[in-house]
């Protein structure tokens, strides 16, 4: 039996500009196991958010799937997501497939009461009876660790920054789906609310048997809740593997890269080392690896063409002609 | 106040009034609270804290942006709120800040040429076009920005975030700072880059011994940036602990502290796994409007002893050499 | 600011950044006709001033493009020169008006404090007061014979409107970080409202600087409908009173003699509100193309 309940199959997606195409994501292969935490990892311009709101098809009117395939198994049946019309995207969304998105706290409607915004939430994707929906909304607003009575009746401005973003994980499960899709769950929020973040998220993962992709440009989320992590440069996935490999055992110089740049408090002090140079443009790319101006590892064959994922141990992937020399960096 | 200490701040206090509820009864919101603290010359001073905690407004006070609502701050000994005109222009001239978001701290109608002239031609440290350039190409070096004629008369919207910082920093440097206040500098760049803009700033505290309030919310880059120096960690507008760098991070003294160090999430995944994080006794926040009697802290704190800590404020006790913490447990 | 550079790329950029945006450029085509014909027209097509009793309120033809009027004198060349002293008093007195919001407001917003109390309460009294009454009764005190005089009086009622929104633009950009660091900086109370505030608010100073001229064209037509402004040259405001006077609209053939300077006017009125589409591609850095 097959145990991916998503796989994206040679995605491509573009964005249109005055200045020409861009090409966001480009050639995405991944899969996502049952049950299983994977983070995406990345920095501007990587892809990772486009790769996320793609799965959901909630990309911007600018940006569109080029090619590819992002298949759904669920309901002992296959779904082609990336071919969905419009009401069965109505139907598939936040039931089978739910997201939390970037910057949570400007998601909500300032002037409605968090209960409105839950009902008209559950009514625009099929749960009409009001109060089912009440029933499950104080029990996950519960769940997550809110007061329901206080949270339910209040305006978002209300809130805590920390307080919100429970809400919308609160709002995103409450039809029960299979995948949830959080973008950069706990970027702007203050350490310690972070923690009981990630401590939630930690329950879910355990309690609720959810499959999770988290999108962030934080390393230590995925250091902190990932099974798997992949790592994305200009628009491509450019290593995946376990949390161990990737942590312990980079073998892309961009994922090492990324490791060696982030400081730590726990361990002793150590020199940290920035990667040079700054994104590519992703309107005109050049051929060849695209992580080449900024390498530190670049030798002739990286500038001809684009490496491709190879399988180097089982179950971790890397595209880079180096990999071998890149040993344990750290 | 010690005697070498470049900027002081003597029983701080800095309150807003707002407007609560639609009848519009005031209430005051006490952002700072009796804040004294001595930077000297040369050294780099870290201020920690979350939001709320108004480590963003003690940048402001030292930068004479916003006004105290009771006590002084000090600027080499003296006043700023008392000083005469030439003494204040010096001043001003001496402590620049560096601001967090580098899509909002650069005018978007004006070339980095401007951006950067415009300081060096108001205080006459240039008189023709030609000096200018010349001061400006030297400036953008400083910050890497080489070749500087690839730069110079770009918009900022076309420059990288990085880019961006970058010459926010060089025009922080415009007129030969002494004291620069990097308020989140580098939070809001990619990881990657972080990097590159701190050893700048590295760089300017040996060449030029610039002093630094380097505020962030990040402990892990306090803990690089400031190794050599001291860490501040602020609590709702108050100092909880101060002291060393090293020993902060060894031998965390406040539950505050000790919660933040337990709370970070590392990229270590061993490590973190691992972690035994800290139960605050309470998960809200406190309002600054109603804040909590006795010590800030107390509603959250695990070590609360009940009859001590919610009746009086603890004051800074030095346990260890330079090392002080505000807290009952250690009176 | 670099004032130089910014007038050259004011002229030369600006067609393509105009025609980003098509209702603009159709405004502005209609426009820069209007200008055209007013302001160089008169030297082509003159004034029809010769009286022809036998042929008034003649329909339009080949010899009169829209018909005559109660004189028998050609509208279209009466159209053609009425337009110059309109524009002419509208745009001064636009002008005098956004001139004094820019730099009250500006200096209202900046300032705060009492300054801006004092600016504020001055507004709001001039600004309760209905500026046409008021206008209406001015011009029985004051003989308005000269157009510099008409355009002085309306600039100086239509202020306080545009100062009350410049103010709250103001409000809103001060609080920038850039504009921070400035005051850092030490850079000046008047170089950050000029240097860095005002250049973040072209685009709407000068749409305001339209809506002021728009304002006053209805101001001065009406008051000269009206017959508050005594007769001085020639304008479409006149004819428009005295084709009503004389009773034009009880006519069927005189319909292009009333007609003819209220759809100049409305004309000139709705391509200048248009053309601020426009403006926003030309005076937002980000906008422009190939840099």
């Amino acid at each position: 039996m097959d145990n991916r309940i998503l796989s994206i199959e040679n995605l491509s997606i573009e964005y249109s500009n005055i200045r020409g195409k861009v090409k966001a994501v480009r050639n995405v292969r991944l899969d996502l196991y049952k049950g299983e935490s994977l983070a995406v990892i990345g920095e501007s311009g990587s892809g990772k958010t486009t790769l996320g709101t793609a799965i959901i098809r909630l990309l911007p009117s600018s940006g569109y799937i080029k090619e590819g395939k992002i298949i759904y198994r669920g309901n002992e049946k296959e779904y082609n997501i990336a071919q969905f019309n419009e009401s069965e995207l109505r139907q598939f969304r936040w039931k089978e497939i739910a997201m939390v998105f970037q910057s949570a706290l400007n998601s909500f409607n300032p002037v409605l009461k968090i209960w409105d915004q839950v009902l008209d939430t559950a009514k625009a994707h099929g749960l009409n009876n009001k109060s089912i929906v009440r029933e499950k909304a104080m029990d996950l607003l519960r769940f997550v660790q809110l007061d329901p009575e206080r949270v339910i009746n209040s305006y978002p401005h209300e809130l805590s920054g920390g307080m919100r973003q429970r809400v919308l994980i609160a709002l995103s499960l409450i039809l029960e789906p299979k995948i949830l899709i959080l973008d950069e769950p706990t970027t702007a929020l203050d350490i310690l609310t972070q923690r009981n973040i990630i401590e939630l998220l930690r329950i879910i993962k355990k309690d609720m048997g959810l499959s999770m992709i988290f999108i962030s440009h934080d390393l230590s989320l995925a250091a902190e809740l990932a099974d798997r992590v992949a790592t994305m440069y200009a628009g491509a996935i450019v290593e995946l593997g376990s949390v161990n490999d990737i942590f312990y055992h980079p073998r892309h110089p961009y994922t090492l890269g990324l490791i060696k740049a982030v400081p730590t408090v726990s361990s002793s002090f150590r020199e940290l080392y920035s990667i040079p140079g700054s994104p590519p443009d992703l309107i005109n790319l050049t051929p060849g690896c695209k992580f080449y101006p900024r390498c530190e590892y670049r030798t002739k064959g990286c500038e001809e063409a684009e490496p491709t994922l190879v399988e180097i141990t089982p179950g971790h992937f890397v595209a880079c002609l180096r990999e071998g020399d890149i040993a344990d960096g750290r | 106040m010690e005697d070498n200490a470049i900027i002081s701040l003597d029983h701080v206090s800095k309150f807003f009034t707002v407007r609560s509820g639609i009848l519009g009864g005031k209430k005051v919101a006490q952002v700072i609270g009796n804040l004294s603290l001595s930077i000297k010359k040369g050294e780099v001073l870290c201020l920690v804290g979350e939001s709320g905690c108004g480590k963003t407004t003690t940048g402001k006070l030292i930068v004479g942006l916003v006004k105290p609502t009771s006590g002084r701050i000090l600027f080499e000994g003296q006043d700023i709120w008392n000083m005469d005109r030439e003494t204040f222009k010096t001043y001003r001239r001496s402590v620049q800040i560096i601001h967090q978001d580098p899509y909002s701290s650069l005018n978007p109608m004006h070339r980095v040429y401007n951006i950067l002239s415009a300081p060096l031609f108001r205080h006459k440290i240039v008189r023709t076009k030609s000096e200018a350039e010349k001061k400006v190409s030297e400036l953008l070096e400083k910050v890497d920005l080489t070749p500087p004629e690839d730069f110079i008369y770009k918009y900022p919207h076309q420059l990288s975030g990085g880019q961006r910082q970058r010459v926010v920093i060089a025009r922080s440097l415009t007129l030969d700072p002494k004291f620069i206040v990097a308020d989140e500098a580098v939070s809001m760049l990619d990881v990657s880059i972080r990097l590159s803009i701190i050893e700048i700033l590295r760089r300017l505290k040996s060449e030029v011994n610039v002093t630094f309030l380097f505020i962030t919310h990040d402990l892990a880059m306090a803990k690089y940036f400031g190794w050599e120096g001291r860490i501040a960690v602020m609590y709702l507008g108050r100092i909880v602990e101060i002291g060393p760098t090293p020993r902060i991070i060894d031998n965390p003294l406040h539950p505050y502290t000790k919660a933040l160090l337990m709370a970070i999430p590392e990229a270590d995944p061993e490590v973190t796994r691992n972690k035994k994080v800290m139960e605050l006794r309470s998960l809200d926040i406190p309002n600054l409007l109603n804040l909590p009697p006795g010590c800030t802290f107390n509603p959250r704190c695990p070590f609360w002893i009940e009859g001590v800590c919610e009746r009086k404020e603890p004051s800074l006790i030095e346990v260890e050499k330079d090392h002080y913490v505000s807290c009952h447990l250690f009176d | 600011m670099n004032w130089k550079h910014l007038l050259k790329s004011i002229f030369i950029e600006p067609l393509i950044l105009i025609s980003r945006d098509r209702a603009g450029l159709i405004g502005f085509i209609i426009l820069l006709s209007i200008l055209l014909m007013s302001f160089i027209g008169p030297y082509f097509i003159k004034l029809d001033t010769i009286v022809k009793l036998d042929q008034i309120y003649q329909f339009p033809s080949r010899a009169h493009i829209l018909g005559t009027d109660n004189q028998g004198r050609d509208i279209f060349s009466q159209i053609v020169n009425g337009g110059k002293d309109v524009i002419v008093v509208a745009f001064l007195a636009g002008l005098i008006s956004t001139l004094i919001a820019v730099s009250l407001g500006a200096l209202s917003a900046y300032a705060g404090g009492f300054t801006d109390t004092v600016i504020m309460f001055i507004t709001e009294i001039i600004l309760t007061i209905p500026q046409f009454p008021l206008l209406a009764v001015l011009s029985a005190f004051i003989r308005l014979t000269n157009p510099t005089m008409l355009a002085l009086i309306i600039g100086f009622l239509g202020w306080p409107a545009l100062a009350r929104a410049i103010r709250a633009q103001v409000l809103s950009i001060r609080e920038r970080d850039y504009i921070e660091a400035a005051r850092v900086l030490d850079l000046g109370r008047w170089h950050i409202i000029f240097s860095e505030i005002l250049p973040n608010m072209l685009s709407y100073i000068v749409i305001s600087l339209i809506m002021a001229m728009t304002g006053a064209v209805y101001s001065q037509v009406g008051l000269i409908i009206l017959g508050l402004v005594p007769f001085y040259g020639h304008n479409w405001g006149l004819m428009i009173q005295l084709a009503w006077t004389r009773g034009a609209i009880f006519y069927k053939g005189s319909i292009f003699y009333i007609l003819s300077p209220i759809i100049a006017i409305a004309l000139f009125q709705w391509s200048a509100v248009t053309f601020t589409r426009s403006l926003e591609g030309i005076f937002n850095p980000r906008l422009r193309i190939g840099e």
